[in-house]
């Protein structure tokens, strides 16, 4: 880091704690950024003369006398145009070899949306998942997380949803990234052909876990910028806000702060909340949707990361593995996309909600019919027939490795209803049945 | 003015060194170059304040100067109020500039160029005294009373009055004097501090009628009383914003003042979108016209959040001394709770539970008490009616808003996750929710009056039926199908006839999510009917397509226009069906 004219510097560091360090300094302002030997810090504590820095990556030989200097900004990014393609880490700066971007210097993390500004969702996102597009349809301006256990192959999940989507731009935050999904996405980008209408800001488990702080921030800046200034349709992708979520607990520590429910900061809810309002319908006709990731421990979504996740944002997909088929599939029941009412049967076929409606229903009664068989219970013929359905419905359209259009889901749906059931036993309005029934 | 210049800053928490008197809650802008930012004191040490700022404080520096205002957060109450959209500070959200909400930019509560016609109520010589309705303004399609000053106390003499005519909210109406000779001129604006409650009024007894909502689980099993309160609890997903909705929508209220607290930006767009086009079948007008939003989404800065509830109650008490019936609905106030615990955090106090403050029950029931079924001075009635809903952490009802929230609010409406998993909305827990206000006398006698002598006990016997239907399936659960006595699945299936057609209903249907009191009632009649029918079975396997078939045809009912040909073509069909099952 190179000093420049009008910068503070001081050398007299009179605290040192493992993230953190504190000196005497004025004229400094709050959640400024700063550099601390070298290595970038943000200022998160005034008192008085003295000032409480966060050192992003760690106080390891930082000594009383190492030079810190205040840029007198916030952390800022260059946006324009040239940002599509790049990879960039968490402050910003390029790490694919490339050079650095021009274009105008933006402070992150800028204010919200007026809710009176904003526009109702209305426009479909298709992804060829069946799982997603039939039964919790997506919708521009929407945020979503995938609800999933590390070894779900939800990175693979989100990736493929990127590229099916016909978002002008696609914005990668990855926190916490494996090396090896790191190279996966970039190398999927790369193949794709898609690398052009990509922003990727990633964090990887090499670095160190608070700079992943900045990552969101970061990403939605550059997405804001698409959005608003190109009125673009922009995807977000954000893996994996457990992560996230547990440098938020490790800074809330160091700083002395009491923890809440699973050892999580208090204000766990607005800053997560900070980051999914961000999705928006705006009014010029651009708008920002955020498709996340929340890895779960052992499928619990009553710990307080997904549980204040499903609190903000518009549904969750909980992928989870179909024994009965071998298959990973978007589980139906614990799935939910809040948005769907807006698009499904308006932007889709007409027979739509009530196919979802009657295929879940009856997918249901497979699952009772398979405890009733495992308690021993006698299957009645119905039962038997629910259980065949079961079985094809979680192969043909919940498996994650389905890709085809929605008619054609909707089609599938009534080949399965008409080979395993009758029209009453379906129960969907007669009008619907006497169009669409496969004979 | 006391002043002071910021010493600290952690988060939108300042340390603020000042020079002369400041007051708890007082209110306090930070002075910035290009702007002011709002605050308020919550903690005084010595000399030195610590202020919560209602935005970021971003860059803000030690030695900031700041400047104390001398009073307590304030809004404006005067016409103009309706169907505006406000934030947590009564900011007018609509006159903001620009798509991104600007630090430091707050607008007008009240248009002060508009002209209301107003009509006199009192003359010269008369005495009031506060709250006493000085004069009536269109305000829409209402009669908004300009009142005495809540704050002013004592008798007071009108010295003048303007005649009738149009004035806006800044001119001079009337000029009145006290005994000790103070002089108050006054327009149609007074201001109050939100976080205290407006208390001229004569008394406030106990509530004895119920407000219909037009929800079956609310105003059949769980009544809600005019002037009541009440939550709802629920896991995400479980239907608490669509069932505000449908309050909001079908409450029989004047009023309605919904407080999006910490919520999703984008539901409040829906009633943005939705409300403007639906129609009030009380009044024939659009229902935005009797609402009023006041909205900090879960983005919006953590202290205005705090902030929103006590707004949405200070209008709502305000309407409420015009002898209006106004419901308040907050979602959810989970958020609300969650603010007081960063502050909490922050000023470094010892935690309670789940390290929400230890005033966090005190909090809640002082908030709830300011509910209520009010007699006016001048004889008339008013009431705010409370609904919040409570957003429990990991669905769990044993945390401690919930907790506290359930020794405030007399109506309990817990929302199950396993009833939202098979879709049985709205997804109230027949069996743990409850209504205190149906043990009252006042309400027993009110709702005999209206639906019969016998109507309380048919609520009982039908909840009845439901607690042995669970038992019912319980057992079938166990021993299977056949393992037990076919009168265990009649059981089951008549507790399911219950549930089916009574308590479930669907908020998106444009009939069946409005359903008036004797329409409710008669469906009752007709369920106790097929509860009481002598029914023959053989096996126990013709018992549930038998109720299937019932179930169906009373849903259609609900379905359909009542009285309709249709709905009594469905109901000589489920007496047909009845007939079909007769014990000799």
């Amino acid at each position: 880091m190179l000093t420049q004219a009008f910068q503070k510097v001081y050398t007299k560091i009179t605290k040192l704690t493992k993230a953190t360090c504190t000196l005497k300094a004025s004229g400094i302002g709050n959640e400024e950024l700063a550099y601390v030997d070298g290595r970038p810090a943000q200022v998160v504590k005034i008192q008085g003369d003295e000032v409480t820095l966060q050192v992003f990556q760690g106080t390891e030989g930082v000594a009383t006398n190492s030079e810190v200097v205040f840029t007198g900004k916030p952390p800022m990014l260059k946006v324009s145009d040239q940002l599509s393609g790049r990879f960039f880490n968490a402050y910003g700066q390029p790490i694919d070899g490339g050079p650095e971007i021009d274009g105008e210097e933006i402070a992150i993390g800028s204010p919200t949306v007026n809710p009176v500004r904003r526009k109702q969702p209305s426009e479909l996102i298709t992804t060829g998942i069946a799982g997603i597009d039939l039964n919790n349809t997506l919708v521009t301006g929407q945020k979503i997380p995938f609800f999933a256990d590390p070894d779900q192959p939800y990175n693979q999940v989100m990736a493929d949803v990127a590229l099916r989507t016909k978002a002008d731009k696609i914005v990668l935050g990855g926190m916490g990234l494996s090396n090896d999904d790191y190279l996966y996405f970039k190398h999927l980008f790369d193949n794709a052909g898609a690398l052009d209408r990509i922003v990727s800001f990633i964090n990887t488990t090499e670095d160190p876990p608070v700079e992943r702080l900045l990552i969101p921030d970061m990403a939605l800046t550059a997405a804001e910028y698409f959005a608003v200034e190109k009125n673009q349709q922009v995807l977000v992708l954000l893996t994996d806000v457990t992560l996230y979520a547990d440098a938020l607990a490790i800074v809330s520590n160091k700083m002395d702060q009491i923890p809440s429910k699973d050892s999580m900061p208090g204000s766990l809810y607005s800053d997560l909340a900070k980051i999914y309002e961000k999705a928006a319908q705006l009014p010029a006709g651009g708008s920002i949707t955020i498709v996340a990731v929340t890895t779960l421990s052992g499928g619990d979504i009553t710990h307080a990361i997904p549980d204040n996740t499903g609190y903000i944002t518009e549904g969750q997909l909980f992928l989870r593995r179909d024994t009965d088929v071998g298959k990973v599939i978007v589980d139906p029941f614990r799935s939910l996309s809040r948005l769907k009412q807006l698009v499904i049967g308006k932007r889709t076929r007409e027979d739509h909600p009530q196919v979802m409606n009657a295929a879940v229903r009856l997918f249901a009664d497979a699952a009772k019919a398979k405890t009733k068989r495992d308690n021993g219970f006698d299957l009645t013929d119905y039962d038997e027939r629910t259980i065949k359905f079961g079985a094809e419905y979680s192969l043909k359209l919940l498996a994650i490795d389905v890709n085809i259009q929605v008619d054609e889901m909707l089609d599938t749906a009534w080949d399965l209803f008409a080979k395993h059931f009758n029209q009453t036993e379906v129960a969907i309005k007669q009008s619907l049945m006497d169009k669409y029934w496969k004979n | 003015m006391v002043k002071g210049k910021i010493s600290g800053i952690v988060a939108n928490l300042l340390t603020i060194q000042v020079d002369g008197p400041v007051a708890q809650n007082e209110i306090f802008f930070v002075v910035l170059e290009d702007g002011r930012l709002m605050g308020e004191v919550i903690r005084v040490t010595g000399d030195v304040a610590f202020g919560q700022v209602y935005e970021s404080t971003r860059m803000l520096k030690s030695g900031t100067a700041v400047e104390f205002v001398g009073h307590m957060l304030e809004v404006d109450l005067g016409p103009g109020i309706l169907s505006r959209n406000y934030d947590g500070l009564q900011n007018d959200l609509d006159k903001k500039t620009g798509v991104f909400l600007k630090r430091g930019e707050y607008t007008e509560a009240l248009d002060k160029k508009v002209k209301y016609e107003f009509k006199p109520l009192v003359k010269a010589g008369d005495r009031v005294q506060a709250a006493d309705w000085l004069a009536s303004v269109k305000e829409g399609w209402i009669d908004h009373k300009i009142m005495v000053p809540f704050k002013l106390e004592g008798k007071w003499t009108v010295k003048s009055i303007v005649g009738p005519g149009s004035y806006t909210i800044e001119d001079q109406i009337a000029v009145i004097e006290n005994e000790s000779g103070d002089v108050e001129k006054l327009t149609m604006v007074q201001k109050w501090p939100v976080k205290k409650a407006i208390h001229t009024y004569k008394e406030k007894p106990r509530p004895f009628k119920v407000m219909e909502t037009g929800v079956r689980m609310f105003d059949t099993f769980n009544p809600m009383a005019e002037g009541g309160t009440g939550f709802i609890p629920g896991p995400f997903g479980a239907g608490k914003t669509v069932l505000q909705h449908a309050l909001s929508k079908n409450a029989e209220a004047d009023l309605i003042v919904f407080t999006a607290c910490g919520e999703r930006a984008n539901e409040v767009v829906e009633i943005f979108t939705e409300f403007p086009e639906l129609i009030d079948p009380r009044t024939g007008r659009s229902l935005m016209e009797r609402t009023t939003i006041i909205c900090n989404t879960s983005n919006m800065p953590v202290a205005a959040r705090e902030a929103s509830v006590y707004t949405g109650m200070t209008i709502a008490e305000y309407y409420r001394m015009m002898g209006l019936k106004v419901l308040l609905l907050a979602d959810s106030t989970s958020r609300w709770a969650q603010a007081l615990r960063e502050m909490s955090n922050r000023l470094e106090e010892l935690p309670g539970p789940d390290a929400f403050p230890m005033d966090l029950p005190a909090i809640i029931s002082n908030f709830y008490a300011r509910a209520g079924y009010v007699v006016l001075n001048n004889g008339q009635s008013g009431s705010v009616t409370f609904i919040g809903t409570v957003s429990p952490a990991g669905g769990n009802l044993k945390e401690p808003v919930t907790e506290s929230t359930k020794k405030s609010a007399r109506c309990f409406y817990a929302l199950q996750q396993g009833r939202a998993d098979q879709k049985r909305y709205p997804a109230i827990d027949p069996i743990d929710s409850y209504s205190k206000y149906l043990e009252y006398p006042e309400i027993r006698d009110y709702l005999k009056g209206k639906l019969g002598a016998d109507w309380v006990d048919k609520i009982l016997t039908a909840k009845n039926w439901v607690y042995r239907g669970k038992e019912a399936s319980d057992q079938i659960n166990i021993l299977g199908d056949d393992g037990v006595p076919i009168d265990y699945h009649l059981t089951f299936w008549k507790a399911e006839m219950i549930d089916f057609v009574l308590m479930q209903q669907d908020a998106f249907d444009k009939i069946d999510s409005q359903c008036p009191l004797p329409r409710q009632k008669y469906m009752m009649d007709l369920v106790m009917e097929g509860i009481n029918w002598p029914y023959h079975f053989d096996t126990f396997d013709e018992v549930a397509p038998y109720f299937k078939k019932i179930i169906n045809v009373l849903k259609q009912m609900n379905y359909a226009v009542f009285n309709s040909s249709d709905y009594q073509k469905y109901e000589s069909e489920f007496r047909a069906i009845l007939n079909e099952r007769r014990a000799n």
